[in-house]
């Protein structure tokens, strides 16, 4: 994972709640074997027509949405499925954060592994953000703020230890790993209640 | 005495590997399910970093999201299906990994066969590359999904760092009547707390009508406790969760099992616990239930009405009910009773185990199914399916006019080909009824076992209790 710095951007505003892993990427891109190409499925079904044609009412294909990196939301986003697609998806398509009232658990958990950065927003910056179209916003990660044109500084929550991940461009699995000490202790002093391998 | 606990802070607190300071804490996973759609990118990394898995002895895989439901001497002809279903297949060889493949006679579901291959045990942690994982919570188990980094991490360290959740107690009390089902109770719940009502909790259910339900009911019911937003929900273990778990193939046997019961006795939430959120729901006083929209949550008692965006007040969330209607193509203020539909769909996770089969050949038996509408039942295992087949459900099935297919996911998620078309409507007894879900253009009515088959009868929405001759 990239160390998560600083930036400046536009934001993409999709003025819906509840917005479901299903919509984020559908299940029929589901069937791939790796991570690559999901950031152009990325919200399929809103953003193209039957015949795979960009719909141009749909604001991810306007010329103005392409260059942002951050996208606002209504309430729940990512609800649903527990595809760790959708962030792949998002991060692919070149958004670096989500912007919302509340996000559902398991994307953010998922986001938050992948250099996507879920910030929760005031309700009434959150309508702010949907009447200022085109507004430059600045994201720091570090200072957990989400700077507004007028330079106010919205303070957002994140979890410490994601917090560091993300600025360390370390992921989870290296800091579990350094436990075996502590993961074997456990193992020795619990029977394990199953074994798959003996049916 | 030590402070009064949960069901839920119990099985936190007993598999707890480490507790740091400004980090999360390390959860030990006692079990975890793997399946093609979530692993192969999480297999993947293992290999780039060199690492092996853990505990196979801890971890079973099988396939059941992108595999068709045809009959199993034909090939998988969607061929990034079969690659993906082949990729599981080399996954589960390199690394020694348990495993029912497409051809096993065990294959199902993943959540249908943790439980029937008895591997699902109260008190565990269970987690699987899956939000439906919940299910297993029905054992008093802690069930959750996760994504896949995740899925990598427990592979590789069979431990996930986490927060501990909010707990939140879903009291159910009363008898459920004729007509209604389990399935009505979570449609129910999800309706009143609404989709992120259980955001940051797991819930515990509970009361006289959750200790009054089948083990599959209770399935039913923890299933969805992702549609409301949890990721986990759990039923403390009793007498019925023991009789169903005894004598199968992963269950603990002869002196090794009453020291597992003696162990499972300790598991429900002490008395005098405190919960940090309570709903309670009144069974009796349910009735069946059927979503208009595109989330779980938008919910109404089949004699009701589709609510009217006009007379909320503006702002997203009337625009959202709006926008759920357009996709609908439904009515604001119209009954949804009576609404035409076109397909049928009985299965999933939610509702394919034998009782809902059960369930469903009650109403077909000796009718059929209207001749505008496919039905189309897809028990949840292939044993669920050869024990319908000697109770002779398939038979009524077929009798009536309905496809009788092989066990997967199937038009619960429409990744292996059965779908619903643009614009067609479907009452289904799966978990989501999200924009698409079911195909492309396809809307969902969601439903109970017993609704499901009423409305496969007569094309149309269907209250089961006004069926003519019917319970
Ligand atoms: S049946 Fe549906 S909800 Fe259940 S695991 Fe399969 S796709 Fe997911």
């Amino acid at each position: 994972m990239e160390k998560f710095t600083a930036f400046e951007s536009t934001a993409v505003l999709l003025p819906i709640d509840n917005i479901d892993t299903d919509q984020i990427i559908p299940a029929r891109f589901l069937k791939t074997i790796t991570k690559d190409g999901l950031g152009d499925q990325l919200f399929y079904d809103w953003r193209y027509d039957a015949s795979g044609a960009p719909k141009a009412d749909f604001v991810l294909n306007k010329a103005e949405s392409k260059q942002a990196q951050i996208l606002v939301a209504g309430d729940n986003f990512g609800c649903g499925s527990s595809r760790e697609h959708a962030p792949w998806a998002l991060t692919q398509y070149g958004f670096r954060a989500v912007v919302g009232t509340s996000f559902a658990d398991i994307f953010k958990g998922n986001s938050l592994k992948n250099g996507l950065l879920p910030i929760v927003v005031p309700a009434d910056v959150h309508a702010w953000l949907f009447e200022n179209p085109g507004a430059v916003l600045r994201v720091d990660l570090a200072a957990q703020t989400l700077v507004l044109p007028d330079g106010r500084k919205v303070e957002f929550p994140v979890d410490a230890f994601a917090k560091h991940c993300m600025l360390e461009g370390v992921d989870e699995l290296g800091y579990v790993l350094q436990q075996a000490d502590a993961i074997s202790a456990y193992e020795a002093s619990h029977a394990a209640p199953i074994n798959t391998l003996q049916g | 005495m030590s402070k009064p606990r949960t069901i839920i802070e119990k099985v936190w607190d007993a598999h707890l590997v480490s507790e740091r300071a400004g980090a999360p804490a390390l959860l030990f996973i006692d079990l975890h399910l793997v399946h093609e759609v979530t692993s192969p990118q999480a297999f993947a990394g293992l290999r780039e970093r060199g690492l092996r898995l853990r505990r196979p002895d801890l971890t079973f895989a099988t396939v059941d999201h992108s595999t068709p439901t045809t009959p199993r001497t034909l090939p998988i002809v969607d061929q990034i299906a079969a690659t993906q279903v082949a990729q599981l297949e080399a996954n589960a060889r390199d690394f020694g990994i348990p495993y029912f493949g497409f051809q096993n006679h065990n294959q199902g579901i993943v959540h249908v066969i943790g439980p029937e291959q008895g591997l699902t045990q109260p008190g565990m942690t269970v987690v699987c590359g899956d939000s439906h994982t919940a299910t297993h919570g029905a054992f008093g188990a802690l069930a959750f999904g996760i994504g896949t980094s995740e899925v990598e991490m427990v592979l590789a360290t069979q431990c996930l760092p986490q927060r501990p959740s909010k707990t939140f107690e879903v009291r159910v009390d009363g008898r459920l009547r004729p007509g209604v089902a389990a399935k009505d109770i979570i449609l129910a719940m999800i309706a009143k707390i609404g989709i992120a009502g259980g955001t940051g909790c797991v819930f515990e259910y509970r009361g006289s009508a959750i200790g009054a339900l089948s083990m599959d009911e209770r399935m039913t019911v923890c299933n969805m406790s992702i549609e409301a937003g949890a990721r986990a929900g759990m039923i403390a273990p009793d007498q019925t969760t023991y009789d169903y778990i005894a004598g199968r193939n992963f269950a603990p046997k002869g002196a090794v099992w009453d020291a597992a019961v003696a162990r499972w006795s300790q598991l429900p939430t002490d008395d005098g616990a405190v919960y940090d959120k309570s709903v309670t729901i009144d069974a009796s006083s349910l009735e069946p239930m059927i979503t208009f929209g595109t989330n779980p949550g938008m919910g109404i008692p089949i004699t009701g009405a589709v609510p009217d965006p006009s007379t909320m007040p503006a702002g997203v969330e009337r625009e959202s009910l709006a926008k759920a209607l357009r996709y609908m193509d439904l009515e604001a203020g119209k009954p949804l009773a009576g609404h035409r539909i076109d397909v049928v769909f009985i299965g999933s996770c939610t509702n394919s185990r034998i009782s809902d089969l059960r369930a469903a050949a009650s109403v077909l038996k000796g009718r059929k199914v209207s001749p505008k509408v496919r039905v189309m039942v897809v028990p949840g295992s292939q044993n669920i399916k050869r024990q319908a087949e000697a109770e002779g459900l398939d038979q009524i099935f077929k009798d009536a006019g309905a496809e009788w297919r092989e066990a997967g996911c199937s038009m619960c998620i429409a990744m292996n080909g059965d779908q619903l078309e643009p614009g067609q409507y479907s009452v289904s007894t799966s978990n989501r009824n999200f924009e698409g879900r079911q195909g492309k253009g396809g809307r969902t009515f969601l439903a109970s076992p017993l609704t499901a088959a009423a409305s496969a009868v007569t094309g149309v929405v269907t209250d089961v209790r006004a069926l003519p001759g019917k319970v």
